[in-house]
């Protein structure tokens, strides 16, 4: 092995907010050897992006370097002239990020953009370069290699677009690779695609790669050895096997714990009428373009029915058509029995209260100009005509309920950190005493041991108030975790449901079975054997 | 508390700017106390006395007023005039371009196509088709600036609104069955005042300058009384006698549209970074 | 499809807003107060002479119809009689058109490469020294009206180095070297307003652009900073910056108005001045038609020019 492609001692970063300069990293060491796959593991704010554009001499506006040293291949990278760091950028190093679609220049093409790496930096031919484009694009499994390359970013898929960006970051094969985040902004069958295409690679070229997620069942696909990172400081490292079975710290511990959560769904009963019932569905947009297509659909009072399918799938717009937000062109909503009316404008005040909305993205959810009194206290005093003292008197209770301190009641809601503030919605739906409450995504925008924290709240939330949840989500272990009912979802129709084992226990639908078999497990062989399975059946 | 801090920290540029824009109001709010001389009393009938040959501040004006006082209630009318009519423009540009947004369909449809229509013609040539229609009287000018400006005022409270229009608390609002005032008032308005405050800052320097331009050009407001642009018109050729007195009017619209700008940049830089913040 | 049927639209735009000015500035000889015959004639108005004068110019027709008449007539270059002096409005327009296109397009070609080339190297040294002098001084001179400017101009120029004429008079038997001495004040002043506005819109719109993830990548690729500015930067920056061109001289169209003034240049914008406060309303609205219709075309200019250099309507899916 010799010496470690990549050393880093004590690598210090400070970030300026609020008008001051704070760390973001606080004394890294890394040793990474050839053809090593390092994962750097961590929350959001655990400085790992950070870390790894800084193994590029790089640092974003608003950040620099304060201590430490970088030695790639020999080489102080922190002492280099700007000119010699270009040499080592792009040739030595490369860089995959999240999102390919902002990341691609708009203006040329995919494989315009791939040669210029090598031929800018003078280590190929444009002749040769193109033709190894070509090439990797075969090896990535690109369709059409030979003219994929042809085409401008904005004309290839997602995951197609992710792919050609890992193998822009190869073609001048580098030394080291840094991947940041680059299957998060996918679905999970795509994110299989990537993946799969990253590990070809790296164990092909045995380039040496730092992968970033804050996924840990994805990284121990990949990942030789794992760094946890938190607050910018290093929690553990070990091997991958290490960390998955003999973790040291409790960090650690919770992150591997985390989707091990199982609801308690036991002794389902069923009323005479169904709270929910929708029949024959169908909505669109703008009267052209079919998003739903013959919904059909009943909720139990008490149940969790979550309702799971990639980005398209039409499962968000099914929870608008609900709410009346999107009025269906077609079918049939019904509540306890009666119909509802289709837009919410023609709802009444009651039919709107029984009916309540979590959102993905607490920051929007909430205003940012009111406080928590007036956020929690409105549907009180809309509702039920409650204010005053009373009404303070209620909002604290809701406050207790959702575990937050009562004085937060004075609290503007960006003081609040992004689980707290999901709490406060939870207690703004609460306090119209809804018989329903939607969670669309609620959990996704949130790490993962704060969404598990959710989870269980809204768990107990249910129990104490039999609570009814119509629980929208693309994580299927947020599905296995809260779900008392499952329907799948794929372009707009309904290919699967019913009570959750029956829906997760064999013979699936195929697209079920697909994305079942897609989601990552904390199993360092768990891609390999996904892969040769599937191919095997083709 | 935290503004007073935010003030202190705001940076000289900042600080110049508010002083003079203090000083300019205080001017317009005590003008008639300030004069020493009448807005068109004739203090000597020689035009353009020196300070030294007629005894004032700043010397004597084409008709022999003095400068200094007619550059007094010039404050006093000119900002005066900018400021009603931005506050008038604001007022039918927010509440047209929140209702467009809220809305939306048609209404939304109707409004901004009338908007780009106005605003695809300089807003000085409708003020001189207006004006040549009409006469040059003040209602009339403030009507038509009005007007002309809030087109502006509505392409950015409408776009601010729409950005807020599509956040999910405003949902939230819908769904629980508000009303369309209690939104405009209570989820959109006090999300979109930060930003159309800065807006205010350069309405006003436009409205003002458009005003002094128009007075220049003479179709805005009209002799004897005292109006800065008007005022840097009427003694216009002297300068060409090596007599600097139209430069002291010119000079005071400068300074405040100067002085605005300064407090407004640095209000958009302070904001600017509050949003990051969060 | 998608690129055609947006410029196509654009275009409809443009002639949409046109017609309606037109409408507007033919209709405004409705709304004058008092009767326009009455008006014209002046203290000689008899009830007969009246009569005959409406008749004469029309007035009994529907409005529409005058409309039509009124567009077609100034379409083949007749725009009526001046109320002030009897003479055609075109005789009158044509020199000082010549004059102020003279004038624009002499500021013009002074101003967009200064502007640009300062605006872009504001953005590129970002938080230097250069960039805050910029940023401070443009600043200060968007806040100055044009007047202003053109004072100061002349009083150092003409009255106390006495280098430059304070009054510019132009006639049409100059040379070229002759007209641009005699203009040289109003173009400097011109180009003074002109080039703090496109600067700062320059310098913001590169300064936006900048900040994109695929700047960083291509960062992150090595390339050269000069790479980096003309192959990654320009192409997506071609639309803003060309927006950012058209919509200054749009805007130079309006200020050159105020500059004429100053400098008593006998351009379109001095005779439109002095026709709206002798309220000679045939010349008004020429004037405007005129100015209007350059304005017009150039914001569409502006749009077309920017949907034409944007990659994904180039080459849709």
């Amino acid at each position: 092995m010799g010496e470690p492609i990549l050393k880093i001692r004590n690598l210090q970063i400070e970030g300026f907010a609020d008008e001051q300069w704070k760390p973001i990293v606080n004394g890294i060491d890394i040793d990474l050897n050839r053809g090593e796959v390092l994962g750097l593991i961590g929350e959001s704010g655990a400085g790992k992006s950070t870390i790894g554009i800084a193994t590029m001499g790089y640092c974003r506006p608003g950040c620099r370097f304060v201590g430490g040293t970088i030695e790639f291949d020999g080489v102080r990278v922190d002492e280099l002239t700007s000119a010699q760091i270009r040499e080592v950028r792009g040739v030595g190093i490369s860089y995959v990020a999240q999102s390919a679609a902002a990341s691609f220049n708009p203006a040329h093409r995919l494989i315009d953009q791939y040669v210029e790496t090598p031929v800018q930096h003078g280590v190929l031919k444009f002749q040769q370069a193109a033709k190894n484009a070509r090439a990797m694009y075969a090896t990535l499994d690109l369709p059409d290699p030979d003219n994929i390359g042809k085409r401008f970013p904005h004309q290839v898929s997602g995951g197609q677009l992710q792919r050609a960006m890992v193998a822009m970051a190869m073609s001048c094969e580098p030394d080291l690779i840094i991947f940041d985040e680059p299957t998060t902004a996918l679905d999970v069958t795509t994110q299989i695609e990537v993946l799969a295409a990253i590990k070809d690679i790296v164990h092909r070229f045995n380039t040496a790669a730092i992968y970033i997620t804050h996924d840990l069942a994805v990284v121990v696909q990949l990942a030789d050895r794992i760094m946890v990172l938190r607050y910018g400081d290093l929690v553990e490292e070990s091997k991958t096997h290490e960390i998955l079975n003999n973790p040291k710290e409790d960090y650690t511990r919770d992150l591997l714990a985390v989707r091990t959560f199982r609801k308690n769904s036991e002794d389902l009963v069923s009323g005479p009428v169904p709270l929910i019932d929708i029949n024959n569905l169908h909505a669109s947009y703008g009267g052209e373009i079919k998003v739903l297509e013959d919904i059909n659909l009943s909720v139990e009072k008490g149940r969790t029915v979550a309702i799971v399918g990639e980005s398209g799938s039409g499962k968000s717009t099914l929870a608008r058509a609900m709410t009346g937000l999107l009025p269906p062109s077609q079918g049939t909503v019904k509540y306890s029995g009666i119909e509802l009316p289709k837009s919410y404008k023609e709802r009444t005040k009651d039919q709107l209260r029984q009916m309540q909305m979590i959102y993905q993205m607490p920051d929007v959810a909430l205003n940012p100009r009111q406080k928590l009194r007036e956020v929690i206290g409105r549907p009180l005093g809309f509702y039920f005509g409650i204010d005053g003292g009373e009404r303070d008197r209620r909002v604290k209770e809701l406050l207790e309920m959702i575990e937050l301190p009562t004085n937060y009641i004075d609290r503007f809601t960006p003081e609040l950190s992004g689980g707290q503030k999901q709490r406060v919605c939870i207690a703004r739906a609460l306090a119209a005493q809804p018989a329903v409450i939607i969670c669309d995504e609620v959990t996704s925008a949130l790490d993962q041991l704060v969404a598990e924290e959710i989870l269980k709240l809204l768990d107990r939330l249910q129990k104490e108030l039999e609570m009814t949840y119509l629980f929208i989500t693309h994580d299927l272990a947020t599905v296995k975790a809260i779900a008392d009912e499952i329907v799948v979802m794929l372009r707009g129709r309904i290919v699967e449901s019913g009570l959750k084992d029956e829906v997760l226990t064999p013979p699936h639908h195929e697209y079920t079975e697909l994305l079942l078999s897609s989601v990552p497990e904390m199993d360092p062989h768990w891609l390999d054997r996904l892969l040769e399975s599937r191919a095997t059946v083709n | 508390m935290r503004f007073w801090l935010s003030l202190k920290r705001a940076g000289l540029p900042a600080h110049i700017g508010i002083i003079v824009i203090v000083l300019f109001a205080f001017a317009a709010v005590f003008a008639p106390w300030l004069a020493p001389y009448g807005e068109s009393e004739v203090v000597d009938a020689v035009p353009w006395a020196t300070p030294e040959e007629s005894g004032t501040l700043l010397g004597l004006d084409q008709l022999g007023r003095d400068l200094y006082s007619r550059v007094l209630f010039g404050a006093r009318n000119t900002i005066a005039l900018a400021m009603g009519i931005t506050i008038l423009a604001f007022f039918m540009g927010m509440t047209a371009g929140f209702f467009a947004a809220v809305v939306g369909r048609w209404v939304d449809l109707l409004l901004s196509r009338l908007v780009d229509i106005i605003m695809a013609f300089p807003t000085l040539f409708f003020a001189l088709i207006a004006l040549s229609i009409f006469g040059t009287s003040i209602p009339v000018l403030v009507f038509v600036i009005a007007t002309l400006d809030s087109t502006r005022v509505y392409r950015i409270a409408r776009a601010l609104a729409m950005d807020t229009n599509v956040m999910e608390y405003v949902e939230v609002a819908r769904l629980r069955g508000e009303g369309l005032w209690w939104i405009m008032r209570r989820e959109i308005l006090p999300n979109t005042l930060t930003p159309l405050l800065a807006e205010f800052g350069l309405r006003f320097c436009f409205v003002f300058l458009f005003i002094s331009s128009l007075s220049f050009l003479g179709i805005g407001i009209q002799p004897p009384a005292a109006d800065w642009g008007a005022m840097v018109r009427e003694n216009g050729v002297a300068i060409t006698y090596g007599i600097f007195t139209p430069l002291v009017p010119a000079a005071a619209i400068a300074t405040l549209t100067i002085a605005v700008n300064l407090v407004v940049d640095w209000f958009l830089r302070k904001t600017a970074g509050l949003r990051e913040e969060y | 499809m998608g690129l055609t049927r947006l410029i196509a639209n654009r275009i409809a735009f443009g002639l949409i807003t046109l017609i309606v000015i037109t409408l507007l500035i033919s209709l405004a000889l409705e709304a004058l107060p008092g009767d326009f015959a009455e008006q014209r004639l002046g203290q000689s108005a008899t009830p007969e002479t009246i009569a005959a004068i409406r008749a004469q110019l029309g007035l009994n027709e529907p409005i529409l119809v005058r409309y039509w008449q009124w567009l077609s007539n100034f379409l083949q270059g007749d725009m009526g009689i001046s109320l002030s002096n009897s003479r055609p409005v075109s005789e009158l327009l044509a020199t000082r058109l010549g004059n102020t296109l003279f004038l624009a397009g002499a500021s013009a070609i002074v101003a967009v490469p200064l502007a640009l080339f300062l605006g872009i190297l504001a953005a590129l040294y970002r938080e230097s020294l250069l960039d805050k002098l910029i940023s401070t001084s443009t600043l200060a001179a968007i806040s100055l009206p044009e007047f202003f400017i053109g004072y100061i101009l002349v009083a150092l120029f003409a009255v106390n180095w006495q280098i430059f004429p304070a009054i510019s008079s132009i006639s049409d038997n100059m040379t070229l070297g002759e007209k641009i001495y005699a203009s040289l004040l109003p173009i400097a002043t011109l180009t003074f307003v002109i080039v703090a506005h496109m600067m700062r819109m320059t310098r913001a719109a590169i300064i936006n652009l900048m900040q994109s993830p695929f700047i960083e990548m291509a960062t992150l690729k090595g390339l050269k900073r000069g790479r980096i500015v003309v192959h990654h930067a320009l192409p997506n920056a071609l639309s803003p910056i060309i927006n950012v061109i058209v919509l200054n001289l749009a805007y130079l169209v309006v200020g050159v108005v105020v500059v004429e003034v100053v400098f008593i240049y006998p351009g379109l914008g001095l005779l439109m001045v002095d026709s709206v406060t002798s309220r000679d309303l045939p010349i008004v609205q020429a004037c405007i038609l005129i100015f209007g219709a350059t304005y017009i075309s150039l914001n569409m200019l502006a749009d077309i020019l920017s949907i034409i250099s944007n990659p994904r309507l180039r080459h849709p899916r």
